[in-house]
This record gives C-alpha cells, structure tokens and sequence, in this order.
C-alpha cells in the first residue's frame, strides 16, 4: 500500500542482473531522477544511446525524497539525479560521494490557471483571501525551494506584512511531487502553484499561465547527480554522468529550460560540488 | 475419506501463501517499536491523521448502509431494462485503480468538471476538502457492501417471505421482519469490508481530495508522505494502522457472530 505509485525496481542485492542486461552488447542503465527531469533526461538518453548503441535506458521519475528512500531501501539504481543536495545525502552511502557532481541548475515559477478566472496576475496576490495554492511537500525539492521563496518574498519590500502566513493559509494541498502540483494547476483545481521554470515549460499549447519570479527573490535549485556504489554497470553510469555534464548535454538540457551549470568555456566539464557532500547537520 | 490424512498435504500447501501474508505483518510490527506507536499517536499530526480516517470512513460506512442497502435490494430482487449494465457499473470501482477513480472524480467534480462547474456557481468546491476525502473513499469502497449485501439478499428463501405474507404481513413488514435479518450477516460483512478499503484508500483520495494535514491527509497519506520525510513515523504510524485495523476487524467480527447466532 507504501507505493501504489511507481513501485521501484527494487531487487535484493547481489541478486543476478535482469536477462536483458547480460546480452552481449546490450546493457540497460536504470536512472532515477527527479520528476522535473522527466523530459529533458528523456532526451539526454535519446541521444546517448544514439551514440553508444547497446546502452538503453530504464527510468525511475518521481520526487527526490521518494527515490532516495527507495534506493536507501535497496532499489536498483546505477544513476541518481536529485533535485536538491539534500535528498542525495539522504541517499548516503549507496550513492558513491566521489561521483557527486551538480549538473544542472533550476529556477521557480509560479503558474496559474488560464483565464477566465485568474486570481494570481502578481506575486502579492498570493496572498489574497479565497486564492487555493498548492506547493510540494515540504520533504519534496520543490516544497522547500517554494518555502524559501515565500520567505524571500515576506522579507522583502513591496510585500504586505504578514504575507508569509497569509500564503499558507491559503495552501489547500501539500503534493507528493513538483508535477502533481503542475497538475492541479493545469486541470484549475488550484489558482496558483509553485513549479519549476521547466516544468511549466513542458506543458504545451498554453495550458497555464505563469507568474514570473524576478530573480532577487528566486532561489536557484542546484541539481547534483551521482553513481550508485553498487551500479551493475559503473563505467557506463559514469560515462552517462560525463554526457550530461558535456557541451552537448548541458545543451539538451538548456532546451528544456534548465540554467546550465557547466560554462561553454569550461573544457573539462566537471563542476566539483564537495562543499554540498559534506554532512553540515 | 480420512480427514487425519489430509491435513498434513493441505497445510503445507497453504503454508507459502499463509507466510506471505504473515511475514510482511510482522516485518513491519518488528521494525515499529511500541514506544514509537504510543509516542508518533500522541504526535499532533498522527493524532490529526487518525482522528480524520475515523471520521471520514465511519461516514463512509453510514453512507454506504442507508444508501447501498435500497441498491443492493434493488440488484437482488428487481428486474428491469439494463439491469447488467448496472450490475457491472457497481462492480467497476471495485476493480479500477485507484488513481483512475480519482481522476474520474477530479473531472466530474472538480472546478472545470462535468458537475463541478454548477456546483461552483452554488459556491460548492469540493476538491481539497474533508468532502471530497468521504466521496473517495465512497466511489471505491461502498460498492463493496452493495455487492455483498445484494448476494445476501438473494440467498433468501422467497419462500419465507411469502409466509410472511400469507400471514398477513405488510411487503415492508416482511423485508423487517424476514429478508433483513436473515442477511445481517451480509450487511455486517458488506460494511465491515467497506469500512476496511475506505480506512486504506490512497490513491483516489491524494488525487482527488489532495493532502493537507488535518483537512484531508488521512492515514495511508500521512504514512506515504512520512516515508519520503522520516521512515521512522511512518513505520510507526503504519503499525498503528496495522494494528487498529485488525483490532476493529476482530473484534467486529466476533461480536457480530455472536449477534447473529443469538438473533
């Protein structure tokens, strides 16, 4: 009853890899991401697997906190991108710290219904009476992004006082993941959400609206990926880790609305991320 | 035949199936300390948790019995065009997903839905509210009682009931009298399994009703969203599930044997 939804691949460990991983030439990376990544890791693999024929690609899409609590509960996972630090150090040791590196960046949003019957046309009317929000729970990524944000805001000029406990007073639903909020927002039950840029952006022919976050108050959600220590297949988990850090992958990323977080200039494509691996609780 | 003999085959081919279902339940008594129980159901949010699935499935049930009960007659007794139709409409939440019933729900009854947008005009919204958590749990689990009670009504002699009518009893009085009590037992069963799916709906419920602690995050939410934040609670709150689960099924159990017997 835990997971009625996306039950994990969980095998035991030491368990021999499934059939199809053992045809010659043929092995199957099994990626578990963050839900914003949906798209853009879709890609990504579309094109690896382009260039190195014989690797195919088996996804876990689902908040960060549910897949770092599957995969500390031994679920079989040769890659893990995670949408906060927070969540890859709640991996721990399954992942291999030495891996860890932030790949991608992300910016919040708001989106909100399309008209008619728009309540949100700017950020303070969040916080207006008879508005129903709807955030990530607070273990999710984007649940805390989105916390941090509305505190940004309340301390900010221009921002009513008492805004921050006007906002959660109008909160209706803390949702599972960043894409169940999208989803009340686009089916209107909820009058604002709290998403990524990406994800609103994956929603087409105008499905929502959005209320743009000026940069002063958004946060900057810093995305870090990482080798699981136990991976079948480590060498092409590293290789796949490589291509998302390339030129070319930090492009395929770009596409779906993500800020990079390798420069164009840096050659080696690697962005160390320790100062996130260290434990500071 | 010797019934000494068949013991020993029947109980080791039941033993595989019995253990699966045991050793879960015990995995998860074993990992949830009794400490942990007594201190996650004083926690404010547990105690939040349990008091809404109380309410809403106790609700659910009481629906179900003064609604489902003409239904389940009406199944059992009358024949009427599309009769099978509906025989099987009844049956189809039982057997969708969950997630399909809450989706269901959301586009009928949500803002933009089917029914929804007149009854927001009447300023009733229901998604987000302790409403939408019993009509969840409703669409999934009563048809669990129609559906038990309809077989028991049609276990009933006929017989019996033209009896009562030859002596002199109303069709009203003869249901009371005759058809009812002799399908308690189906009732009491019928409720018991309703009362058990609705105290276990997840699916339908997140989607449909969403979760807010306090308004519409019942238990099976409450444990869902604790594993992602703290395995701990959420091991705890599931053995309480656990274990008030099979408390009030026992015990409803045995006193209702007892009832029926005495009756």
């Amino acid at each position: 009853m835990l997971l009625i939804t996306g039950a994990p691949p969980v095998a035991p460990a030491g368990a021999p890899p499934p059939p199809e991983t053992r045809q010659r030439g043929g092995i199957t990376l099994t990626v578990f991401a963050a839900a914003s990544l949906n798209e853009a890791f879709r890609g990504a693999a579309a094109e690896f697997s382009a260039a190195n024929p014989g690797t195919s690609f088996s996804f876990n899409f689902a908040g960060s906190q549910q897949l770092a609590q599957q995969i500390v509960l031994g679920a079989r996972a040769d890659v893990f991108a995670s949408a906060d630090m927070r969540q890859m150090r709640a991996a721990g040791s399954m992942i291999d710290s030495a891996s860890i590196r932030v790949f991608v960046r992300n910016r919040l949003v708001v989106v909100v219904p399309p008209s008619p019957g728009r309540k949100v046309r700017h950020l303070t009317d969040l916080a207006a009476a008879g508005v129903k929000i709807v955030l990530a729970a607070d273990a999710v990524p984007a649940g805390e992004y989105a916390l941090r944000f509305i505190g940004e805001c309340a301390a900010s000029p221009g921002f009513p006082a008492g805004f921050r406990s006007a906002v959660m007073r109008n909160v209706v639903s803390y949702e599972e993941n960043v894409r169940a909020v999208l989803a009340k927002v686009v089916l209107a039950e909820a009058d604002a959400g709290i998403v990524y840029v990406t994800d609103a952006a994956s929603v087409k022919n105008h499905g929502v609206d959005t209320v743009d976050i000026p940069g002063r108050l958004n946060v900057l959600a810093e995305y870090p990926v990482g080798r699981a220590r136990e991976s079948a297949h480590p060498a092409e988990a590293e290789q796949f880790i490589r291509f998302l850090l390339s030129r070319r992958g930090q492009e395929i990323l770009e596409q779906s609305g993500f800020t990079r977080a390798v420069e164009p200039a840096d050659g080696s494509g690697v962005t160390p991320a320790a100062r996130g691996i260290t434990p500071h609780e | 035949m010797n019934d000494a003999r068949l013991r020993l085959p029947l109980a080791l081919a039941a033993l595989p199936l019995v253990c699966f279902l045991v050793f879960p339940v015990a995995g998860l008594l074993l990992r949830a300390s009794g400490e942990d129980i007594l201190a996650t159901f004083l926690g404010a949010q547990a105690a939040q948790a349990v008091t809404l699935s109380v309410t809403t499935t106790l609700l659910t049930v009481f629906i179900a019995v003064v609604c489902g009960t003409p239904a389940a007659y009406v199944i059992a007794r009358k024949k009427f065009p599309g009769k099978s139709v509906l025989d099987a409409l009844v049956d189809l939440p039982v057997v969708l997903p969950p997630s399909v019933a809450g989706i269901a729900l959301l586009v009928t009854f949500g803002r933009r839905g089917m029914l929804g947008g007149m009854l927001a005009s009447l300023g009733i919204e229901l998604p987000f509210t302790v409403a939408a958590v019993v009509m969840a749990q409703v669409f999934v689990a009563a048809p669990l009682y129609i559906r038990t009670l309809a077989v028991a009504f049609a276990a009933v002699d006929r017989d019996l009931e033209l009896a009562a009518a030859i002596d002199g009893a109303s069709r009203w009085q003869s249901f009371l009298r005759v058809t009812l009590p002799l399908s308690l037992r189906g009732a009491v069963g019928g409720a018991i399994m309703t009362w058990a799916r609705a105290l276990g709906e997840f699916g339908a419920t997140i989607i449909f009703a969403g979760n807010f602690p306090g308004r519409t995050q019942t238990m099976p939410l409450a444990i869902y969203m604790g594993f992602e934040l703290d395995l701990h609670v959420a091991l705890t709150l599931a053995a309480v599930l656990l274990v008030t689960s099979f408390g009030v099924l026992a015990a409803v159990k045995s006193l209702a044997g007892r009832w029926i017997q005495s009756a």
